[in-house]
């Protein structure tokens, strides 16, 4: 069920989802790179099993927000967040949260393809052998699937003890989502993971998102609206830190209840 | 006017450029100081081999395999300064690379950003004290705690008749192979740790983050990730810390003990060919001594150049799995 505020061309119109439905629950964030405050009390919900896009201009702080989901901020001292980021009902911004935990069950995929220095094979078993022990035929069949899951299996099973740092910028990238859900995480954190890839393989990736929406909540960043429209359920426009609009992607794109989110959408500014 | 026109036009106010006769003399300067230094290097491998051959030619294959450096008698042989030479910058890497891998990993992973620059900075500093300082801390300080806090109990802990006795053997005076390895690992800690601290930075963030994203804890990050990153660039670093120690001459005069000969434990006085050329050059006379010791430095010469190309190559290869 989605509301929407009902004001003429309000300044922010977030709609709400039913609360059931909400895997992360994002209230009132705030975040400090130091002294610059780059995201202003930004309230979202991410629904279970289905994409959510973040759209705006850059240095509007989709990445930021991003980057908070799964507290990758932390590895850097001086950047702090306040607020509630809840995760099933638990705030995973509370002290004492394991980190490593956390980030197992939230997978990340970059703007840049970032295999790591080994094997295919070994690229996509890295996060599995951290924290399960499975037999060698396990293994292969977990990687197996991971790869045939991230539309990469086809082009890569003749080689997978090849490099993963000779495959093809598109083929990497998918190599890092196949290396993401290897794991089994429960959301799939993307920014901008086709910026650097050809259209072909952005297309391809594309495809891979709205195919494993049917067991992940996705967020993905993204500057290609047309992509934001082709792959999410919802979509959040943001600008300078503040979150403006959120709502169901369909109407987003057709009828934008505020004007800042319908000037971005029709290329005004941004 | 047509568009023809203009490129007619533009064409015969054209010319040579006002800077091609410059470019032509700069290219020159910048070839003839590259041929200097080749020059400067082959006459230094010809002065060598020109000095030394006397030695070579009386001596043959004996100057390389016997351990007899006898002035009086004019009997030459560097089999010890040779192993002299090799066992303390292995004994030297030994030690410092381990150290030099934790404080490389310190100042990039776990370091709070506060205590990043001083130390980083403290590091590139110890890596440029002058070797002689190094020496005549190690004879004057290191050399007599040495000797009455590791050598003294080593040997008296001994059990008679074991390997433990036979490597600890000599004289307790804070002098000899172990020691001037110590010394060496100091000298060469620094330059290895700023070096692997540089390439460790190299790594990507992104790249560091996706292992974090995936769940894996800094030790984790560090074993499995970043360090198959540099892998290469690693074995180079420490590649020109051996090179480093190799010829390193002052800092181990003052302490090897400077006989010659194998030594025959660790704690045995003993000589590098650095040491051996430092310590009898001056003295020398001319002739088969000055050759032999000529000739010695050809060898030193050969063992770091190959070491040094080693890594070179280690370094500038691109990266690959």
């Amino acid at each position: 069920m989605t509301t929407t505020i009902a004001t003429e061309n309000p300044e922010i119109s977030v709609a709400e989802i039913d609360k059931a439905k909400v895997k992360l629950d994002v209230q009132g964030l705030d975040f400090y790179y130091g002294k610059s405050h780059s995201l202003k009390a930004v309230s979202i919900p991410f629904a279970n099993k289905a994409v959510t896009a973040l759209i705006g201009p850059s240095g509007c702080g989709k990445s930021t927000l991003l980057r908070t989901l799964n507290r990758m901020y932390a590895l850097y001292p001086g950047q702090r967040a306040t607020g509630k980021i809840l995760l099933d009902g638990e705030d995973i911004l509370r002290p004492g949260v394991d980190l490593s935990m956390l980030r197992a069950r939230i997978g990340m995929v970059f703007q840049k393809p970032t295999p790591f220095p080994m094997s295919i094979f070994d690229n996509v078993a890295f996060g599995v052998k951290l924290y399960e022990s499975l037999s060698k035929s396990e293994m292969a069949e977990r990687v197996e699937e991971s790869l045939r899951r991230a539309a990469l299996w086809d082009e890569v099973k003749d080689k997978l003890n090849a490099p993963g740092l000779g495959l093809s910028g598109g083929q990497q990238q998918r190599l890092c989502v196949a290396r993401g859900i290897a794991v089994k995480p429960e959301i799939l954190l993307l920014d901008e993971p086709t910026s650097a890839l050809d259209p072909i393989s952005s297309a391809k990736l594309e495809e891979t998102v709205i195919q494993l929406k049917a067991d992940y909540t996705i967020v993905i960043v993204t500057h290609n609206l047309g992509q934001a429209a082709r792959v999410s359920d919802y979509t959040g426009f943001m600008y300078l830190g503040e979150l403006v609009e959120f709502g169901e992607t369909a109407t987003m794109f057709t009828r934008p209840a505020t004007r800042r989110a319908s000037d971005y959408i029709t290329g005004r500014f941004g | 006017m047509t568009i023809a026109q203009t490129d007619e036009a533009q064409a015969s106010r054209r010319t040579t450029p006002k800077g091609a006769g410059f470019d032509r003399a700069f290219e020159y300067l910048c070839f003839s100081a590259a041929t200097m230094l080749l020059a400067a290097l082959g006459g230094v491998m010809v002065s060598l081999i020109v000095g030394g051959w006397p030695a070579f030619a009386k001596f043959g294959v004996s100057f390389f395999t016997s351990s007899t450096w006898d002035p009086v008698e004019g009997v030459f042989g560097v089999a010890g300064p040779i192993v002299g030479t090799v066992v303390t910058s292995v004994l030297a890497l030994a030690i410092a690379v381990p150290i030099a891998f934790g404080v490389a990993f310190f100042l990039v992973e776990f370091c709070p950003a506060p205590l990043r620059r001083p130390i980083g900075t403290a590091v590139e500093l110890l890596a440029g004290v002058p070797s002689i300082v190094y020496g005549m801390w190690g004879l004057f300080v290191f050399a007599p705690v040495f000797a009455k806090y590791v050598q003294l109990p080593a040997m008296t802990a001994a059990p008679p008749g074991s390997v433990w006795e036979k490597l600890t053997q000599g004289i307790p005076n804070g002098t000899g192979i172990m020691a001037a390895s110590i010394i060496l690992a100091v000298m060469v800690l620094p330059f290895i740790a700023a070096t692997l601290r540089d390439l460790l930075n190299t790594v990507p963030a992104q790249v560091r983050e996706s292992a974090y994203g995936l769940g894996a804890t800094t030790g984790e990050v560090v074993m499995k990730v970043t360090l198959p990153y540099v892998r290469r660039g690693a074995i180079g670093a420490v590649m020109l810390g051996l090179g480093r120690a190799l010829g390193e001459t002052m800092a181990v005069t003052f302490i090897i003990g400077n006989s010659h000969g194998f030594p025959k434990s660790l704690f045995d006085s003993g000589s590098t060919i650095a040491s051996t050329i430092a310590n009898e050059f001056a003295e020398a006379s001319p002739g088969l001594h000055t050759a032999s010791l000529v000739a010695a430095g050809l060898v030193l010469f050969i063992i770091t150049f190959a070491v040094l190309t080693l890594a070179r190559l280690m370094l500038g290869r691109p990266r690959s799995i």
